[in-house]
């Protein structure tokens, strides 16, 4: 046992450190491929705006995705699902404790059914 | 000498400490907020000291037990007493000691962060006074060798959760909050304090060592098992008996939320505790085991699934400390059903068990800290309304740094903690049932996709005009972050270090029923 040795578990092996090491490795390689690439690149000229058909760039916080458009695709492919889940989640404490008592219940049968 | 003495009574100072701290504290507070600050911060800094000698001293030298009123520490059973161990008895293995570990670093961390994010609001005494009595609770949950003691910590976890849950109002929807968590934990105390009733009237004893070494698995007995493991899943907020969790974690406190983390992790303790120590092979493990595997996968999928579309953060990261809950319910649940069968133990049951263990003190880590995260970002802009947030980055960039560690960390993303533990899971799942661990993968995989959406909705984005003011959080807060992330750095860089000195002797004190009552019953 030692602080640089593999995590072991019985069929695989993890080594963070070796892990570090290749992405390292992978960051340098990254960065000599950049170095190599077009130089004449010139900041805060028009080569930074985005080509939008020739219209005008809108203001930066006019086009910011707030986190309630996220994943819209996913929940809509989910409807069905989500249709169900969501309410239960009720709110109300009656419904909690039912479900509460409920699962009790049903791990009671369980247990000593096939105990 | 005096470091003798406090390593000789250190499991009496574990509770002694925060109780008196917590005591002193209102009166403390007459005098001024500075005075009362450094107070709390010292007397969680020295419960924290304690915790880790009390740890150090039983990973060094073995299980302690510590008995409260007797001649010597480990007079367990009086010549008078009729061979019972009358007395409490404090029984603190690696398994406990893992847990205290986890209970110190996470509270010192809140606190030094609470001062200053709490700051701007009126009766801090009291919330220190049951912040400190939150803390003496889970410490005595996790190291009570004594069933009606271990009710009587978790009553005392509940009452201060839920008036901190309820501590800022918020027009009512804390109080609901809390009220919602106190109800639920009163009726799942009444169904333990019954259980340990069936116990006392079973056995003529509350000492789990002395109960587990009369135990005979009557119909009375399965009873009592459902009525506590059905009880302390709700307390840790496994499915379907989740509920409550959303709406305290979202109303409390952020600093209370990532406390309230490592108190469902108390209760998990309890659960583990009772299955391993209390019952081990005597009772039908494989049906045990599938009934804590199914609450586990039931816990991983809704609770990462129903994250994903919460606008509100710290309802989104509560659904994702259900989630993580049955990561660690999959892995040990997977153990308990091979108990028994000791090839299948050393094949992939002690793996299964020692990831869902390490997972309890990463998830102590990283959620912590996102919890914390998400405070910080309140504390600057008042909202947890994701929708609301946007480009902060470019001002709270150690905010955003911290909350990218813990993301990653949740996420399984090596080289940080949460991989490692989630590895060994999958590894060791997979023999068991692969169907077990794509689940848990693919839970994983939702929970970065959830992560990336918070972390693009409070940090990406430009500067919005609403927030052109917004500062970096301050410095207590920052220490009280960076605690938690280094903490999660170096898990993760030198897993293995971790694993070999805490987590493997924790979970063979598990399983090694034997050795539990032998530690308290062989004192005479």
């Amino acid at each position: 046992m030692g602080i640089f040795s593999s995590l072991l578990s019985g069929s695989g092996a993890w080594n963070p450190l070796v892990w570090l090491l290749a992405f390292v490795v992978a960051v340098i390689i990254v960065y000599l491929i950049w170095s190599r690439g077009e130089k004449s690149y010139k900041k805060g000229t028009e080569q930074t705006t985005p080509f939008i058909s020739g219209n005008k760039e809108p203001s930066k916080d006019a086009v910011h995705v707030r986190g309630g458009n996220l994943y819209w695709g996913y929940t809509e492919a989910l409807k069905g699902y989500y249709e169900r889940i969501v309410p239960l989640h009720s709110g109300d404490m009656n419904d909690y404790v039912l479900w509460y008592l409920g699962t009790t219940a049903l791990i009671l049968v369980i247990v000593v059914v096939l105990s | 000498m005096i470091w003798d003495v406090i390593v000789a009574q250190s499991p009496a100072l574990l509770i002694a400490i925060p109780l008196l701290f917590a005591f002193f504290c209102p009166f403390i507070g007459k005098i001024s907020n500075m005075v009362r600050n450094i107070w709390v911060a010292v007397g969680m800094a020295l419960t924290s000291a304690v915790a880790l000698i009390l740890a150090w001293d039983v990973y060094a030298f073995g299980t302690r037990i510590y008995v409260f009123g007797a001649q010597a520490a480990n007079y367990a059973l009086p010549l008078d007493s009729g061979g019972i161990p009358v007395r409490i008895i404090f029984t603190v293995d690696p398994m406990s000691a893992l847990m205290q570990i986890i209970a110190a670093i996470t509270g010192l961390a809140i606190i030094l962060y609470s001062i200053s994010s709490e700051q701007r609001h009126s009766g801090l005494s009291s919330f220190y006074t049951l912040y400190l009595l939150m803390i003496t609770g889970i410490l005595g949950m996790v190291s009570t060798g004594d069933l009606f003691n271990f009710f009587v910590f978790l009553e005392i976890v509940s009452i201060a959760s839920a008036g901190l849950i309820a501590y800022r109002v918020d027009k009512g929807l804390a109080v609901e909050a809390a009220l919602k968590y106190f109800v639920l934990s009163t009726i799942g105390a009444l169904a333990i304090l019954f259980a340990i009733g069936i116990y006392y009237g079973e056995y003529n004893a509350l000492n789990i060592a002395m109960i587990a070494s009369r135990m005979q698995f009557t119909v009375l007995d399965q009873i009592a098992l459902v009525l506590i493991m059905a009880a302390l899943a709700m307390k840790c907020g496994s499915v379907p008996m989740h509920f409550w969790t959303p709406d305290a974690y979202s109303m409390a406190p952020s600093s209370i939320t990532a406390m309230l983390v490592v108190a469902s992790q108390a209760s998990l303790y309890g659960i583990f505790r009772v299955l391993f120590t209390l019952y081990n092979v005597t009772l039908n493990t494989a049906t045990v085991g599938w009934i804590v595997i199914v609450l586990g996968v039931l816990s991983m999928v809704i609770g990462v699934t129903m994250a994903i579309p919460q606008k509100n953060v710290k309802r989104l990261m509560a659904y994702h400390a259900i989630s993580q809950t049955g990561y660690m319910l999959l892995g040990v649940g997977v153990g308990l059903a091979v108990l028994g069968n000791q090839p299948l133990m050393d094949s992939f049951g002690y793996t299964a068990m020692e990831g869902g263990i390490f997972h309890i003190i990463n998830h102590a880590m990283y959620k912590g800290l996102l919890f914390l995260t998400a405070g910080a970002v309140f504390f600057r802009i008042g909202t947890y309304n994701l929708n609301k947030m946007g480009g902060l980055g470019h001002s709270m960039k150690w905010t955003m740094v911290f909350f990218i560690i813990g993301a990653l960390a949740i996420a399984g993303i090596p080289p940080f903690n949460g991989f490692a533990s989630k590895w060994m899971i999958y590894e060791s799942v997979y023999v068991f049932n692969p169907i077990l661990a794509i689940i848990a993968m693919v839970v994983s995989i939702l929970t970065l996709a959830s992560f990336v959406k918070v972390f693009h909705s409070i940090f990406m984005g430009p500067k919005l005009p609403e927030y052109e003011g917004v500062k970096e959080a301050p410095l207590p807060m920052l220490i009280g972050m960076g605690i938690l992330a280094v903490i999660v750095i170096l898990f993760g860089i030198f897993p293995e270090t971790v694993v070999s000195t805490l987590i493997v002797p924790a979970a063979h004190a598990l399983t090694n029923q034997g050795a539990y009552i032998a530690a308290v019953l062989g004192g005479v």
